[in-house]
């Protein structure tokens, strides 16, 4: 931050020797420039204030209370928490959400940093390939979750139709209890990974080439230069990769909600799914709120807890 | 450009045979991860073309034995996907130019002008990506319906075109241009106005660029919001109308995937023309865009 502050100082002078000591009205020049700020600002803000701190402070007040829409809303302090807590529905979102985030992420990033390290070997045709990995990333999902939901189809899909002709003979996908979450986490792998894959991609670019030619001199193999170099100096984007992943994953909603519905019997449940169920189709305004938070919660203390852990593996420079 | 460590491994440790065989077939195999990649593309664009009957075979068929092109009027008719597609046009064009607006307005006082509590509500707008959107749906859902708002356009655009990282990304980027550029101009007496807008935007296009893309494509992408902002059949967005194929009379598949196709459609589209700054603003940023 040290840097724009100096740069600021230095428009002030500009700006003086334009107008002159004292400028129009009297206003000394730091009031004006902080006016001319504020006027910058305003529209910004304004959206800023109505359209996302007054709803936040609105939907922390309204997690205490108990409100149906239709009937007067009245206060209850913590119930809707305590509710939370012992709500058996609560507890198996909250492990669905879980269940589908560790199941994707550690795949997604191996197979986003073993394609952006094989991209990243001088080949030709690198944009062709980017295109093809990244386009998921940039389709509408709900589209996306139909055409897989299509492709998962029992019968007449074409994923069971491939493991027929290898002699498997594919489960029954999205309305079995046990293979629903597992095929929505293939889905989320094929979505998702190309946007790490570009995160890694654009890591690696920054890497020097000096210090590949100095190990190469050494005599190190490939392995060692890829754990010695390539891992440490890429670190500081896992960490990026890997928090923006978890946050993204602990949202999921769009494929469940469409490919599922939350189910077999909310085998696929995830907690913005039940906060969408809460709020918009019981219209527990309060509960609803009460979930989002604790939603806010579960990604909060999983950013810390990777905040704190960052400090034994990530190595910046 | 870097150098790429394996092809100077393999070259230092064998003859020229070994490192051709190893691209040959690193090509191969990366052409057929990216075809696999494509496969559910293929496979709704062949189901949009194929004939009803044609449909539902088992095992499935890969080819439409007649191109069915009158699968994209009829879904068309099914449901008003017409109206649902110029909807989410016009929601995420206006959202865009909002937010590339307000957000351009505000980081240029953030990047360039000092005042008191720049830190802190900098800090602010900053401390709100850390919140997930979630949390406030309940609230903006009531304020629209106490307001009069909900199923109109208003309700779909308003909320999404403050997000705060519209205003982050085009801070980070203004503070890499030089000052030197505006010096003159203030010199020879234009305003601050007119010093962004003539002489830091023009600078600014790859990261306005950047911004423009990352935010039509996730108001062109965007369900939740919109399948709680709008009730009736009119106002309902391309995200949210394509659910409705999905119905209590089983599924028209042929009919779902030739309306998905005209779904994805655009934004691959967008996407394949500028791809150069998707990329780069996921570089820049290191989020946004997901």
């Amino acid at each position: 931050m040290a840097a724009p502050e100096r740069l600021a100082g230095h428009t002030s002078r500009v700006v003086e020797a334009r107008t002159g000591a004292g400028g129009r009205r009297g206003l000394s020049l730091a009031t004006r420039e902080a006016l001319a700020a504020y006027l910058f600002i305003l529209p910004s803000f304004l959206g800023f204030a109505v359209f996302l701190l007054v709803p936040m402070v609105m939907s922390a007040g309204l997690s205490f209370y108990d409100w149906e829409l239709l009937r007067p809303p009245f206060f209850v302090g913590l119930q809707n928490y305590r509710d939370l807590l012992v709500d058996p529905l609560f507890r198996r979102v909250l492990f669905n959400t879980a269940y589908y985030a560790f199941g994707l992420v550690p795949l997604n990033i191996v197979v986003s940093l073993g394609l952006a390290l094989w991209l990243n070997t001088k080949l030709r045709g690198v944009t062709f390939f980017r295109l093809a990995f990244f386009l998921p990333v940039v389709t509408v999902t709900v589209a996306v979750s139909l055409i897989w939901k299509w492709m998962y189809e029992p019968q007449v899909g074409i994923i069971n139709a491939g493991l027929r002709l290898m002699g498997v003979s594919g489960p029954n996908w999205l309305s079995d209890p046990v293979w629903a979450m597992p095929a929505l986490i293939v889905l989320g792998l094929w979505k998702g990974f190309g946007y790490n894959m570009v995160l890694f991609l654009a890591g690696l670019q920054g890497i020097p080439s000096a210090f590949y030619e100095a190990a190469m001199i050494d005599g190190a193999t490939a392995w060692h230069r890829f754990w010695k170099i390539t891992l440490p100096l890429l670190s500081p984007t896992m960490f990026l990769a890997v928090v923006l992943t978890v946050i993204s994953s602990f949202q999921i909603f769009d494929q469940a909600f469409v490919m599922t519905a939350g189910g077999p019997s909310n085998a696929t449940n995830t907690i913005v799914l039940y906060i969408f169920q809460n709020g918009f189709q019981f219209f527990r305004m309060g509960y609803a709120s009460a979930i989002a938070w604790a939603l806010f919660a579960v990604i909060f203390t999983f950013t810390l807890i990777q905040m704190w852990l960052q400090r034994h593996w990530v190595q910046y420079d | 450009m870097m150098q790429a460590p394996v092809r100077v491994v393999s070259a230092g440790t064998s003859s020229r045979l070994l490192p051709t065989l190893l691209r040959t077939v690193s090509y191969l195999a990366l052409t057929l991860l990216a075809i696999l990649c494509l496969i559910p593309f293929v496979w709704m664009a062949l189901t949009a073309l194929k004939p009803e009957n044609e449909v539902m075979t088992n095992p499935p068929r890969w080819l439409p034995s007649v191109l069915a092109w009158s699968n994209f009027p009829r879904a068309f008719s099914f449901y008003p996907f017409g109206r649902f597609l110029w909807n989410t046009l016009l929601v995420a064009a206006a959202a865009t130019v909002l937010q590339t607006f307000v957000a351009v307005l505000a980081a240029y006082a953030f990047a360039r002008l000092r005042f008191p509590g720049r830190n802190v509500l900098f800090m602010a707008y900053l401390g709100t990506l850390m919140i997930p959107q979630q949390v406030t749906i309940v609230p903006l859902f009531l304020m629209m319906r106490a307001t009069n708002l909900a199923d109109t356009y208003w309700a779909l655009i308003l909320p999404s075109a403050f997000h705060a990282f519209g205003v982050f990304l085009m801070r980070q980027f203004l503070l890499t241009l030089p000052r030197e550029l505006e010096e003159s101009a203030y010199i020879d007496g234009a305003s601050r106005f007119r010093v962004l807008w003539q002489v830091l935007l023009p600078l600014s296009r790859p990261a306005l660029a950047t911004l423009v893309l990352f935010t039509f494509i996730r108001e062109w992408n965007a369900f939740l919001w919109p399948l709680i902002a709008t009730r009736t059949l009119e106002m309902r967005t391309v995200a949210v109308g394509l659910t409705l194929f999905t119905g209590q009379y089983g599924t028209e598949w042929h009919l779902l995937m030739a309306a998905a196709t005209v779904t994805i459609l655009p934004a691959l589209i967008i996407f394949a023309l500028a791809q150069r700054y998707y990329i780069e603003g996921i570089a820049l940023s290191g989020f946004g865009g997901r």
